[in-house]
């Protein structure tokens, strides 16, 4: 569905006189299979939305190729807007114009006609639990009925192929598990591709069956959930020891199971292999070294240790990285377009048509 | 057909839009009925002593505030799209195959429509007040009207996008409607003040439109004016179209 091959998009920033160029996205390439869920995870700022709009042909690639859907991207932009949906995260609607007129409208301009596009428009409200606000404001709807207008509005022309920014940015932890199950209707119930970014580890791991992980314009990992969390070493065991005078003689304990043993407060932890077998005798030697225990905690490695392990960055250092990146060229360069939530975005000087 | 096509669904999109808040329409026609009402009866006096044209008040104001609102009402058309820009409305667009032109045609169909009706509200007040001219004359200066209209909304579309800031786009049309509305001769004929201030006042293309709007006005189709005028209206409005249609093709639009 998706083929891409060394794709780069430069932007220009100017920092007083000298001129920048930064390399958003720096050598990406992707495939994306039929039918398949694709999660795009990354800090803020890694590249994520540079590549989707490359891959919607809103932005023209500085250099490689891609083909979407069956289709060039740059030569034929137009078969690979016909096949795809897109939904980005800014939204798609009007605040002051009635959800059902823009749907339908939206509808139009891939060539339905009003009828057909008004029919499929309110089929896809039904499925998205949108009855009855055919004829609301889009100003006036929640943030989770407005990211589920902005699905439908990706979905009026049946794509085969869809893109999804940032789909639950913003939404309170009910709308985001809502619209989590929408997502995952759109293949079971649409058949269709569905590629999304998100800087939500958790989200990736719910949705996706295989995820793909960009750094600094690059991609790092390109994996399951699960093949990835096994390349992180162990599961993370801390213990909160009752007693202060005793944490050191715990952490030599955890020491004899675990690599690196932390120290925090009345915090010991460590990482230890397979701590299911591990645990046990780890409890009894504690007990009879009088060690009392005011919690044990396993935790299974997350997306986040996997970032940690291939970056050497926490997600949410690169974060911050990415954000100081990105002001420094917001005051650098006051004709900044739109930063999407933090992605680098300056006046594109290096692919004008 | 699908230029067509996909422009009259933008346009009809953007016209249901402007009637749910026909007050803009209003505020629009304000300016320039104002300007009939409060600064009309101060020329009659002096509309004698002005070299060549009308002798009638009217006759030689509305031309000059149908330019007036054909540039300035239609320089305004574009923040309505920054708005719409960030809400997503224009990425929304540019990713369906609709053809990239018909994005800004269709937003440009609705500023000539509602152009229209303020010309012709214009048009009929001063008709009502003492105005005298042939209908053809009218209908001509409300064609070059439209068609400066066109080139400005577009202009001002084009800006919106390259701006997407209301705050910068704000001062920039303030920087150029300034020496626009004191070279094009609108209020008072160019030809009344000293030679220099006359030369300057001919490179300014929107004063050839005033002036051919005028003559029109008074029945005289066949003035040198009138072909100047004519041919600024058109150069400039292809230069506006190219223009917006380039700004909506770019990529980071």
């Amino acid at each position: 569905m998706i083929t891409a091959r060394g794709l780069v998009q430069t932007f220009h920033t100017r920092q007083g006189k000298t001129k920048t160029e930064v390399r958003a996205v720096d050598g990406v390439d992707l495939d994306v299979a039929e039918g398949e869920v694709v999660g795009f995870l990354g800090p803020n700022g890694a590249g994520k939305t540079t590549t989707l709009r490359m891959l919607t042909t809103l932005l023209r690639p500085t250099a490689g190729t891609a083909t979407v859907a069956g289709y060039d991207v740059v030569r034929e932009a137009e078969q690979v807007r016909r096949s795809i949906g897109y939904v980005s995260q800014v939204g798609a609607t009007f605040s002051g114009a009635l959800a059902g007129d823009e749907v339908s409208d939206h509808g139009q301009l891939y060539g339905m006609s009003r009828a057909d596009a008004v029919r499929r428009g309110q089929e896809l409200f039904e499925q998205l639990d949108l009855e009855g606000l055919w004829r609301r404001k889009c100003g006036k709807m929640s943030g989770g009925q407005k990211r589920r207008l902005d699905i439908v509005m990706g979905l009026i022309h049946d794509p085969t192929l869809v893109f999804l920014d940032e789909p639950t940015t913003g939404l309170d932890p009910q709308a985001r598990a809502n619209l989590w199950q929408h997502i995952r209707g759109l293949r079971e119930r649409h058949g269709a591709t569905v590629f999304l970014t998100t800087h939500y580890l958790d989200e990736a791991d719910a949705l996706a069956d295989r995820i793909v992980i960009i750094d600094k314009g690059r991609i790092v990992a390109s994996d399951t959930a699960d093949n990835l969390k096994a390349q992180v070493a162990g599961d993370l065991v801390s213990l909160e020891i009752a007693d202060t005078a005793l944490v050191t003689s715990a952490a030599e304990r955890l020491g004899a199971l675990a690599g690196d043993v932390a120290i925090d407060g009345r915090h010991v932890s460590g990482r230890v292999q397979r701590a299911g077998r591990a645990v046990p005798g780890l409890m009894r030697d504690l007990d009879a070294a009088g060690i009392a225990l005011d919690a044990i905690e396993v935790h299974r490695p997350t997306l986040d240790d996997v970032f940690l392990t291939l970056t050497g960055r926490s997600l949410r250092d690169a974060e911050a990285d990415a954000q100081a990146d990105a002001e420094a060229a917001e005051v650098a360069d006051s004709e900044a377009g739109r930063t999407d939530a933090g992605e680098q975005a300056p006046e594109l000087e290096g692919a004008t048509r | 057909m699908t230029f067509f096509h996909d422009s009259m669904v933008v346009f009809r999109r953007q016209l249901r839009m402007n009637l749910r808040n026909p007050a803009w329409v209003l505020i629009g026609v304000m300016q320039p009925v104002l300007y009939l009402v409060l600064f009309g009866p101060l020329l009659k006096p002096l509309v004698a002593s002005f070299p060549g044209g009308a002798d009638n008040a009217y006759t030689f104001l509305v031309p000059g505030l149908l330019v007036q609102l054909g540039m300035f009402g239609a320089f305004f058309a574009g923040f309505g799209l920054i708005g719409e820009w960030r809400e997503g409305v224009i990425e929304a667009e540019r990713v369906t195959p609709a053809s990239r032109a018909a994005l800004l045609f269709g937003r440009l169909y609705r500023d000539l429509l509602q152009l229209l009706v303020q010309a012709l509200i214009l048009v009929g007040l001063g008709l009502a007040m003492g105005m005298r001219a042939p209908i053809g004359g009218v209908a001509v200066g409300i064609l070059l009207t439209l068609l400066i209209g066109g080139a400005c909304a577009a202009a001002s579309n084009a800006l919106a996008l390259t701006t997407k800031s209301e705050e910068v786009m704000a001062p920039v049309i303030n920087m150029v409607m300034m020496p626009v509305l004191l070279l094009s001769g609108i209020m008072l004929p160019m030809t009344l003040g000293p030679g220099w201030l006359s030369r300057m006042s001919d490179f300014m293309p929107f004063r050839w439109i005033v002036d051919a709007v005028r003559d029109s006005f008074t029945g005289e189709l066949a003035t040198s004016h009138l072909a100047w005028g004519t041919g600024w209206a058109v150069v400039l409005s292809a230069l506006g179209v190219w223009w917006g249609t380039a700004v909506f093709r770019r990529e980071n639009a």
